[in-house]
């Protein structure tokens, strides 16, 4: 009897475990993708987080878009019209577009959706495009948006977030709570989320550009732990995986199942000099001591040995596969000898200073490797970690040294140089002012060609590099690791994954 | 003491209990570096926007102030809104209590099924190999750091075998198989770890009553070594076990944060360290308070319980 009853217990755990294990892989047509973080509200007026804006690429359709090399395409528009000042641009509408909700979009879509970008309290989107100061309503497929100034840069903001268009009756309905909900005029439309757990999209059966629409489902589902997202993609859990890191990108070229992608980021990865901001400005406010430094950096053995040579040096700030990059200023060789004379012209000989880095692996790493570099030269660099929001007010209040940020970047050049370096730019810290910059700088805002664009940001470069506010010293690679089975996949600098055009084998 | 009395003296101690840790953790939070809404305000630091947010939240008030208006809210069954991602995080907590309790009565019955009888087993056989064995792996349960052993069982079971999920959470009413499916990896991490902890106690406890005077008695009638193990001893000697399988369930329904973290789990774990990252006050307030009021409950119980099995405690 006892017999028995072990051999139906034994049995019945056996079956248990098969019927667990059986059909472990996903059901066709979904695509499920790992995300780094969890984003937040999924709402483009006060979404802040970088990674919900791969969400929104699959749920919100922009006025614009941006092809891989960074030229400014139609997407919700069809085409755009600048006046002869710059102050006024007229961008016509592409017909037959509705929402998932099934309302139509048109001009007086347009215009709601930028006065709620503007006008909402705590909107994100006010400081990209609060020089619009109204919007008409031309005809139903046409929007005239006026500037308080020539602005260029307007028609790269609406590339993103800023040029996500969603439903005015679902944004009037929701009100502030429209990101639990969001509706829009994407390929995907909204299903649920699961907070932390994950975010269900579907096709949308009246999406404008349907025929280029194939997967049926999307899920984005996030993952904080590196390693964890990587196993979840080599077991087939996940179709695609969002900014893997250096260290894990040879273990994807490895398993013949799996496909990388990488580029140059639009961003750059910078330490931050305080040049003028309050009484912590006395170590950097010499040009020549700020020279000595960057002159100590050995930038190309800092990428190849803390990034297994996966990133790219740097020293502007564009990554040098950017147009925009000045080639005649290339990163300069290590000179210890100059830097000394530099020291000791300055009157510090034996140069001391306190680096702020928050508790993140790649640059609490890097900077072990540059406090060595300096130490050679005889500079102590003292490292003080400190988690990253403390370390950023302490930048805005002018308590620190240097510290070690990072910029993620945006399309147009402006959105990487005119609030970081201009006198009075928001994200000035070193509180650096250079009024000949900002004279070019300012100018290269009004001026659409992008050849004498370039000419100006030369100039403006060639300035910032003689005299040295920050260091420039690597832009990471945006790498996308995904399975095999994922056919159509195109790389944008922007690091976001578009999946409309995605097949699945 | 009557039992009525006793349950009353415990509710009573229950309700400052609960306040304490309320104000405790709304004080903490207050000393974490950085603010709320410069956290909130990411990469754009606009000052206007900044001190949008601070008035919105109503983050510019003194935190006395916050706190009562926080309470006051929350006895009305208002958590307030995630600052993050504006869920109301009654919502959110409401979303993740399930997933959390599931983990832990999954963790809890591995634990259970492991170290119980493990426990009774080496005690039995102190000295034995078996012991020796069942020593090794408990102590080996309690010192592998979840995170390792989370890591060897996905690429073990997950990419390796293909036999399970690596990450992500499937929902009971969804499917019941991919249920189970995706919790059991996590709760055999979390489970081993406890079993560890129950074994050691398990073993013990018995070994303590397998010494007493009545085993020795029961031994002396010439009752089989089983039964004597198995009924004369086993039973006396789960009541310290009870008590810690309240403690350790109580530990696990506060949410774990690292596990959650590798197999992708949403349960309190992530909502909470998210929550500390990003400032998400009322996040984390409302988590420390539904966890610790569950642990209160559930020590509530453990003492419920304890008083009714043993009846010394009502002399007193």
């Amino acid at each position: 009897m006892r017999f028995i009853r072990r051999r139906v217990i034994t049995g019945l755990v056996t079956l248990a475990l098969a019927a667990l294990v059986a059909g472990g892989a996903s059901a066709q047509g979904v695509l499920r993708i790992g995300l780094n973080d969890d984003p937040d509200a999924l709402d483009p007026t006060i979404s802040r987080a970088y990674v919900g804006r791969l969400v929104f690429a699959a749920l919100c359709d922009k006025l614009f878009d941006v092809t891989p090399d960074l030229k400014i395409v139609p997407q919700l528009a069809t085409g755009y019209e600048w006046t002869a000042d710059h102050k006024a641009v007229v961008i016509k509408l592409r017909p037959g577009v509705k929402f998932h909700d099934g309302e139509p979009f048109n001009a007086e879509a347009v215009r709601f959706n930028i006065e709620r970008h503007i006008n909402t309290p705590g909107s994100f989107r006010k400081s990209e495009i609060g020089e619009i100061t109204k919007v008409e309503v031309v005809s139903d497929l046409a929007v005239r948006l006026s500037l308080s100034e020539p602005l260029v840069p307007l028609l790269a903001a609406l590339t993103d977030r800023a040029g996500m268009m969603v439903s005015p009756k679902a944004a009037k309905e929701l009100g502030d709570r429209f990101g639990t909900k969001p509706v829009c005029a994407g390929p995907y439309r909204f299903v649920e989320r699961v907070a932390q757990g994950k975010i269900v999209l579907e096709k949308f059966a009246s999406y404008w550009d349907r025929a280029n629409v194939h997967v049926d489902r999307v899920e984005f589902v996030p993952i904080t732990d590196s390693t964890a997202r990587l196993a979840s993609l080599r077991s087939g859990d996940l179709q695609m995986i969002e900014r893997v890191s250096p260290t894990d990108v040879g273990q994807i070229r490895e398993d013949s199942r799996l496909k990388v992608t990488g580029v140059p980021e639009l961003g750059f990865q910078v330490i931050r000099l305080n040049v003028a901001n309050g009484p912590k400005s006395k170590a950097f406010a010499d040009a020549r001591v700020r020279q000595a430094i960057d002159l100590l950096i050995d930038r190309e053995t800092l990428v190849k040995t803390v990034f297994n040579n996966e990133y790219v040096p740097g020293n502007q700030w564009v990554s040098p596969s950017s147009p925009y990059y000045n080639a005649k200023l290339p990163v300069r060789k290590r000179d210890i000898a100059r830097a000394k004379q530099l020291l000791r012209e300055a009157g510090q000989p034996s140069f001391a200073f306190t680096l702020i880095v928050p508790p993140e692996r790649d640059r609490q790493e890097a900077s072990l490797i540059i406090q060595a570099m300096l130490a050679e030269a005889g500079v102590t660099m003292t490292i003080q970690t400190q988690e990253n929001v403390t370390m950023l007010q302490a930048g805005r209040r002018g308590d620190f040294e240097a510290y070690f940020t990072f910029w993620s970047g945006r399309p147009d050049p402006d959105g990487n140089i005119y609030t970081h370096y201009t006198c009075k730019g928001a994200q000035n810290d070193p509180r650096w002012c250079n009024e000949q910059f900002d004279v070019l700088v300012s100018k290269a805002r009004h001026v659409a060609d992008p050849g004498e664009r370039k000419k100006l940001y030369d100039q403006a470069t060639e300035i910032m590099l003689r005299e040295t506010p920050s260091l420039h010293l690597w832009h990471r690679r945006v790498f996308t690791g995904f399975s095999g089975r994922v056919q159509g996949f195109t790389p944008y600098p922007d690091g976001i994954i578009r999946v409309k055009g995605l097949k699945l084998s | 003491m009557t039992f009525g009395r006793f349950v009353a003296r415990r509710i009573a101690v229950l309700v400052p209990t609960l306040l304490i840790v309320s104000l405790l953790i709304f004080a903490l939070q207050q000393l974490l570096p950085g603010d709320a809404a410069v956290a909130l305000a990411g990469e754009e630091q606009d000052a206007a926007v900044v001190a949008a947010i601070r008035a919105k939240y109503h983050l510019d008030k003194p935190w006395p102030a916050q706190y009562a208006m926080w309470i006051g809210n929350v006895l009305r069954g208002d958590f307030g809104q995630s600052l993050r991602n504006r869920i109301p995080v009654a919502e959110l907590l409401a979303a993740k209590l399930p997933v959390t309790i599931e983990l832990a009565v999954a963790s809890m019955l591995i634990a259970l099924a492991i170290g119980v009888p493990a426990g009774i087993l080496s005690a039995a056989r102190k000295g034995s190999p078996l012991d020796l064995t069942a020593n090794f792996v408990a102590l080996s349960g309690l010192s592998v750091p979840h995170f390792w052993l989370g890591i060897m069982l996905i690429l073990l079971f997950a990419v390796r075998l293909g036999w399970l999920p690596a990450s992500g959470f499937v929902p009971l009413s969804e499917s019941v198989r991919l249920n189970l499916a995706s919790i059991l990896l996590p709760a055999i991490v979390l489970g081993t770890g406890v079993a560890g902890v129950m074994m050691r106690h398990t073993r013990s406890a018995m070994l303590e009553t397998l010494g007493a005077d009545y085993v020795r008695t029961a031994r002396a009638k010439s009752v089989s070594e089983r039964m004597v193990v198995l009924k004369h001893a086993l039973r006396n000697a789960l009541i310290p076990v009870i008590t810690l399988g309240a403690i350790e369930f109580g530990r696990l329904l506060s949410g774990a944060v690292l596990t959650e973290q590798i197999f992708a789990i949403p349960g309190f774990g992530k909502l909470l360290v998210d929550g500390v990252f990003n400032r998400d006050y009322a996040v984390v307030q409302g988590v420390v308070l539904v966890s610790a009021t569950l642990f209160v409950l559930l020590n509530l119980l453990a003492d419920v319980l304890y008083f009714l099995a043993n009846p010394r405690l009502r002399g007193h």
